[in-house]
């Protein structure tokens, strides 16, 4: 009784303390890293990262950083909602490029007044979304085609698509650039005061964020759908086995990644743009691949993950008027992405190595047990 | 620079008013903020005309300078940011090289009125304290598509942009008519390197020497390009093929980095960003700087065609015929 408390007792401690283990070391290699990059670059690292806090404590930067971050964040989820089946939805990309295409086309057209037109755009860019990403889940379950590989087609041809779309149907020309109509002022999305002492707004869309973030943890946690996903993602054979539809689960998924990935691209045309033109952010895609990494699937650490990123990259500018190239934005982000995977891999092997001395010991112990009960 | 640094506050209009007012033209020192395109400074092309400009401005009128460079994937607001940290940390006038900047810089030359703004390729954003730095691509593009057509023997031309934009539409129109006023009968192949949102096609030179491989492979005998870095690839291809080719943006021949294929380059489609980059710049030191749109055009020498290597110098006195046209306005060059 007492080893089972122990070994329970253990576990739990071991787990807290690796817990807290790997973020620190990811966070510690990646900042010793950089600071030998920004040395070789000829930059002084402490200046350099005295620059990142004081921009990132202000007001101003926070809001800023909060409404790059909002994008990221949906865009990891899109990601991550794949990932935790083993499923590589590469095409987040141009699902939600494609998404932002027609939506904003249709939002342009204002077909309905104020609100409405705010919902129609948004379910409009999830239905497109979803069908979308629904292409790479029949193709891979009629076909066998690996959706890394058809996703990565279909971003191709979403960017052809969108562009003919523009150039032909949607676009107005400004300038240089092309561009859809703009949607009209009753249909934006209000901005919200979060952050006092600024009066940069934060997007409306970090509510829809949140609310997403709650969604995909109850879904996969609390529900029998996410069980079956997990187990799906965990073991093919085992899903089979316990009478989960493994091709059915397929497809429902990517339409779920597809239908999240359309909303990437709504903070910005809703709240801020309120046109799809050919300045509209490019890549969040990818973006969300690397943060769904860094958080490791998780919904607060992609959070926290989507703030670090944006924080990033929101600093460039700054890092610029200290004479430090840009790149350094880009490689720093590079090397958090592996810090971070290293970390959690040497713990996990701490772990596994500390549980066999722990199961060899415990194998070990009762052989001395008989002996000393022999002995008295 | 900490101070600068600290210059994104949320001060920004009172700020910026007090930096307007200290940096009056003709002042102590020019602060110039540059904020550039992706590519920045090095992409061999636009970026680095606007670059030139601003050297020539630094070695000459003798401002100070602080370039700031875009990121891929960034939003408006994030451009946003950019303008106003120059502006905001005192630098007075502040250039914005690319169309990508046409709504930032109305917004934020609003918040700093007495900052003057310049934006190079856009005419969208308007207000009493932006000047539009305009080319008329499409006259330049004529001239060499006159010469293309004129040293083509096989009667068969290319032409390869960098991205299916707008902008890169008044490059292929141009050339397109200029060829055709020659030769009317002109088989012309078109080809662009990659779709907006992808601005790849900007930097990608292997791009642009598979696209210009094919062109040559189908027959045709010279190919301009508006592709920015993959330039150089189709340059390549151009050696490879045996054939012609034509420079953009600056006259690319002269360029040291374009030095191997200098046989190949017949003659570049100037477009003066530098130049007109330091005539705002020293029309500000003067206090001379014009709100709206510089049209830069074939009459101000702002477009024009390069003839180093003399490659071009047997059919040069056709190709300034036309000029002449162009200038007097009796040929008008499409931009679409």
């Amino acid at each position: 009784m007492n080893g089972f408390v122990d070994r329970l007792l253990g576990r739990v401690r071991l787990g807290g303390w690796l817990a807290v283990a790997a973020p620190v070391i990811a966070v510690a290699f990646a900042v010793l890293i950089t600071s030998v990059v920004l040395l070789i670059a000829g930059s002084d690292p402490v200046e350099a990262f005295t620059t990142l806090a004081d921009y990132g404590t202000q007001p101003r930067s926070m809001a800023m950083i909060l409404n790059t971050g909002v994008m990221y964040y949906i865009s990891a989820l899109a990601v991550a909602v794949g990932f935790r089946m083993n499923l590589f939805n590469i095409g987040v990309d141009g699902q939600y490029r494609l998404a932002a295409v027609v939506a904003a086309g249709l939002g342009g057209a204002a077909v309905v007044p104020g609100v409405l037109n705010i919902v129609l755009v948004v379910v409009v860019a999830v239905i497109v979304g979803a069908l979308w990403a629904a292409i790479a889940g029949l193709l891979r379950v009629y076909r066998g085609v690996s959706e890394v590989i058809s996703t990565i087609m279909l971003n191709a041809i979403a960017t052809g698509l969108g562009s003919w779309l523009v150039s032909e149907h949607f676009g107005v020309l400004t300038g240089n650039d092309l561009g859809t109509r703009p949607i009209p002022d009753d249909a934006h999305m209000p901005g919200i005061p979060l952050i006092a002492g600024t009066p940069v707004l934060v997007n409306g869309f970090i509510v829809v964020a949140v609310v997403l973030g709650v969604a995909y943890w109850v879904v996969l946690n609390r529900t029998r759908f996410g069980f079956e996903l997990r187990a799906t993602g965990k073991s093919e054979s085992a899903a089979v086995a316990s009478g989960v539809s493994v091709k059915k689960m397929i497809v429902v998924t990517m339409v779920m990644s597809g239908a999240v990935a359309g909303l990437i691209g709504m903070p910005e045309l809703l709240g801020a743009s309120y046109k799809y033109s050919n300045n509209f952010p490019a890549g969040l895609g990818f973006t969300g691949i690397a943060i769904a990494l860094l958080g490791r699937n998780n919904p607060v650490g992609m959070a926290v993950g989507a703030l670090l990123w944006s924080f990033l990259d929101n600093s460039s500018n700054q890092l610029q008027l200290l004479d430090i190239s840009k790149e350094i934005v880009q490689i720093m982000q590079g090397v958090v992405v592996l810090s971070v995977i290293i970390a959690y891999e040497l713990v996990h092997r701490y772990r596994i190595v500390a549980e066999q001395r722990r199961v060899s010991r415990e194998l070990a112990a009762p052989q001395e047990a008989p002996k000393a009960g022999a002995a008295a | 620079m900490a101070a600068a640094a600290c210059g994104g506050g949320d001060d920004t209009t009172t700020t910026g008013a007090s930096a307007g007012a200290s940096s009056a033209p003709a002042a102590a020192q020019v602060k110039v903020g540059l904020a550039y395109d992706i590519g920045g400074r090095g992409d061999g092309s636009f970026n680095d005309a606007a670059a030139a400009g601003l050297d020539k401005a630094e070695s000459e009128l003798k401002v100070e300078k602080k370039e700031l460079e875009a990121t891929q994937g960034e939003t408006d607001a994030q451009k946003e940011e950019r303008l106003r940290l120059l502006a905001s940390g005192g630098y007075n006038p502040v250039v914005a090289v690319g169309f990508a900047y046409s709504g930032s810089v109305a917004k934020v030359a609003k918040e700093f009125p007495d900052v003057k703004f310049a934006i190079v390729d856009d005419d969208a954003a308007k207000g009493d304290n932006i000047t539009n730095l305009m080319f008329a691509e499409e006259q330049g593009s004529f001239l060499v598509g006159v010469a293309a057509a004129l040293k083509s023997e096989k009667g068969n031309i290319g032409f390869v942009g960098g991205v299916d934009v707008p902008l890169i539409h008044k490059f292929e129109a141009g050339y397109e008519a200029g060829a055709k006023a020659v030769k009317p009968d002109i088989k012309i192949q078109s080809k662009y390197l990659t779709q907006p949102p992808d601005f790849g096609g900007f930097g990608d030179p292997a791009k642009g020497k598979t696209a210009a491989q094919g062109m040559y492979d189908a027959g045709a005998d010279v190919v301009y390009q508006a592709a920015g870095g993959s330039g150089a690839g189709v340059f390549e291809a151009a050696k490879a093929a045996n054939a012609m080719a034509i420079g953009v943006d600056s006259d690319q021949a002269a360029l040291p980095a374009y030095a191997d294929f200098k046989d190949v380059i017949i003659t570049s489609m100037t477009k003066k960003v530098d130049v007109a980059v330091f005539d705002f710049l020293k029309n500000f030191t003067t206090g001379a700087v014009k709100s709206g749109p510089s049209v830069y055009d074939l009459k101000a020498g702002g477009v024009d065609y390069s003839t180093t290597g003399g490659k071009i110098d047997d059919i040069k006195s056709q190709i300034d015929e036309y000029k002449q046209k162009i200038i007097s306005g009796e040929i008008t060059v499409p931009t679409s």
